[in-house]
């Protein structure tokens, strides 16, 4: 967003009752982040406020809870995987897309993020229909495969963002000096993208991490990640472990925000 | 990412089918073997994890099934058909349009007042303040449902806070119907109603607002004259976006909505695991296909009338 120069200052448009109206309708945003801090130090043993006291039993629980280490492993085995598999096919067509000319351009980018506009469910269940009769549901490489089409769009995206903001003039001048086109990639545009790519593979690994939809088609009975995991555990109890895990998740989340917003700027990232 | 990783792209990916810079390519067009071997990879991901299992679900929908997982191989319309000839599936359609409208319409206002602030703001907190309204779109769907269960439940923050200031006599029913549901949603949907406005304020202008005020219109009349209309494609697209995914989204209604609110996502489940009728699961999977494709295509209709992109 470029700001224009402003020479005298700028008259002030936030008049107090807009600012309060602001600041509710943040506190509505952030509404069940902070009730979710709050319960998981809570000692009432049901989700029931106030709280009579404060505790950090249900964190000392979680440990205990085998479900959640269970889930939380298999969510970072698929993400991790995943991700890697993402980035090695999605940042090459990146460079295919941007780099190159050729005629069914136009079409093959806009197929590249076609996964966006298909509602996940419906997608998931397309996955249970292919993977069923294979045998393959409830295993690894089910959940890693669904992951793969949700992701690939962002990668390509954020790739393809880095690749059209830089320069190509340092990529020619290696290609005239006689480097070859792996070693151009290698020494001079990797270098180059690296923020976009990273970025790409941050937030394929968290959209992995985080898919309940997907993971729970596939993969239910037999290898539940951590949303599934924590799905059912809602669905069935509400005590304050699942608070504790959450606090952990958004902590977690909050340090992904950190590292996205150095690399190359949230909103950009993200759109 | 929360929501069903669906993302705020899907509008992006609607408006710019093709976005590529108007930078110049003086490498292009070098050798073709080569553009193919980059492409290759990417293109037989795509196809085996998003196109196969597509093309697989809707041929599927032309099957006929019994539930218990039998399959009957055949070509019939039988199976589409029934859903629209059923009154309890037009009103199960009905309910996920009219949850997916209430959402977008409330979600477009609570959003719409941050949105503008940040665009606006010269707060050297800017920064923050805009990572603050995103970064809910980082923790999972069901971290925050579950957020709003306690919060919204029998003996939760509001009810419990209501009955001890002796508001009300007995706990309001808040979760386990469509009003939890759509509390529950229009928050999780602001992330991505934000981020839509944001980038679709681009033409919102303060110095043509100052000039409409010095020029003595009323502070209601800038902003009905000038800074509505200018911010109109932001809403816009930021309705359509919030639309499209509550209609889609399964795990808030099923957790805020306890089995008793029943929408396309929830019925689609149900038939996949529960019944095992994958041919019907399929034909309601095109019905929702069939919705969304309406809906993006009356979206880029409108869009074009009001002359932007």
């Amino acid at each position: 967003m470029s700001q224009p120069i402003v020479f005298k200052k700028r008259v002030s448009f936030v008049k107090p009752a807009y600012g309060f109206l602001v600041a509710a309708l943040y506190f509505f945003l952030l509404a069940p982040l902070l009730i979710v801090f709050v319960i998981s130090f809570s000692s009432n043993q049901y989700l029931s406020f106030p709280p009579d006291g404060f505790t950090l039993k249900w964190y000392q629980l979680l440990p205990q809870e085998t479900t959640f280490i269970d889930g939380l492993q298999t969510s970072l085995i698929t993400a991790s995987i995943s991700t890697v598999i993402v980035l090695f096919i999605g940042v090459p067509a990146a460079l295919a897309l941007d780099r190159y000319d050729f005629r069914s351009k136009a079409l093959l980018s806009s197929f590249f993020l076609s996964p966006l506009l298909v509602p996940t469910i419906v997608l998931a269940l397309g996955l249970v229909l292919i993977l069923g009769p294979l045998g393959l549901t409830n295993t690894y490489v089910s959940i890693i495969l669904g992951h793969i089409g949700i992701t690939i769009p962002y990668v390509i995206r954020t790739t393809l963002m880095s690749l059209n903001t830089s320069d190509t003039s340092c990529e020619e001048a290696a290609r005239v000096l006689g480097a070859d086109g792996l070693t151009v990639f290698r020494r001079i545009t990797l270098p180059i993208i690296a923020p976009g790519v990273l970025a790409g593979g941050v937030i394929a690994f968290i959209v992995s991490f985080d898919e309940a939809v997907i993971s729970l088609f596939v993969a239910e009975s037999g290898r539940p990640t951590l949303p599934v995991q924590v799905l059912r555990y809602v669905e069935n109890s509400a005590d304050g472990v699942v608070a504790a895990l959450s606090v952990i998740l958004i902590l977690f989340s909050l340090v992904v925000v950190v590292i996205v917003e150095r690399a190359m700027g949230l909103r950009k990232a993200l759109r | 990412m929360s929501v069903d990783t669906q993302s705020f792209t899907a509008v992006e990916a609607a408006q710019h089918p093709a976005g590529r810079g108007p930078q110049e390519k003086r490498t292009a067009s070098r050798n073709r073997v080569t553009y193919w071997a980059l492409l290759v990879p990417g293109l037989l991901g795509l196809l085996v994890s998003f196109v196969f299992p597509l093309v697989y679900m809707i041929r599927m929908a032309f099957n006929e099934g019994e539930g218990n997982g039998i399959v009957r191989q055949t070509f019939t319309f039988s199976t589409i058909a029934k859903p629209l000839l059923d009154p309890y599936y037009w009103k199960v359609t009905y309910d996920t349009f009219a949850m997916g409208l209430t959402v977008a319409v409330l979600c477009v206002l609570v959003s719409y007042p941050i949105a503008l602030f940040l665009v606006r703001t010269t707060s050297k907190w800017k920064g923050l303040l805009l990572a603050l309204a995103l970064a809910p779109l980082l923790t999972s769907a069901v971290v925050r449902t579950y957020g709003w269960m306690v919060i919204l439940g029998y003996d939760g923050l509001i009810n419990s806070t209501l009955v001890d200031a002796g508001l009300i006599a007995r706990p309001l029913q808040l979760t386990n119907n469509m009003t939890g549901v759509i509390i529950g949603l229009v928050e999780i949907f602001m992330p991505y109603a934000i981020l839509a406005m944001i980038s679709g304020f681009g033409r919102v202008n303060s110095q043509l607002e100052e000039a409409a005020s010095s020029l003595g219109a009323s502070k209601a009349r800038v902003f009905t004259r000038i800074t509505l209309p200018l911010s109109l494609p932001g809403v816009v697209t930021a309705f359509l976006l919030v639309f499209v995914l509550s209609i889609s989204t399964f795990i808030t209604p099923r957790l805020l909505g306890g089995g008793v609110v029943q929408v396309l996502a929830t019925e689609i489940y149900d038939q996949t695991t529960g019944l095992l009728n994958w041919p019907f699961a399929a034909a309601l999977s095109v019905i929702l296909l069939l919705l969304f494709g309406a809906i993006i295509f009356a979206y880029q209709g409108v869009i074009k009338k009001l002359g932007v992109n």
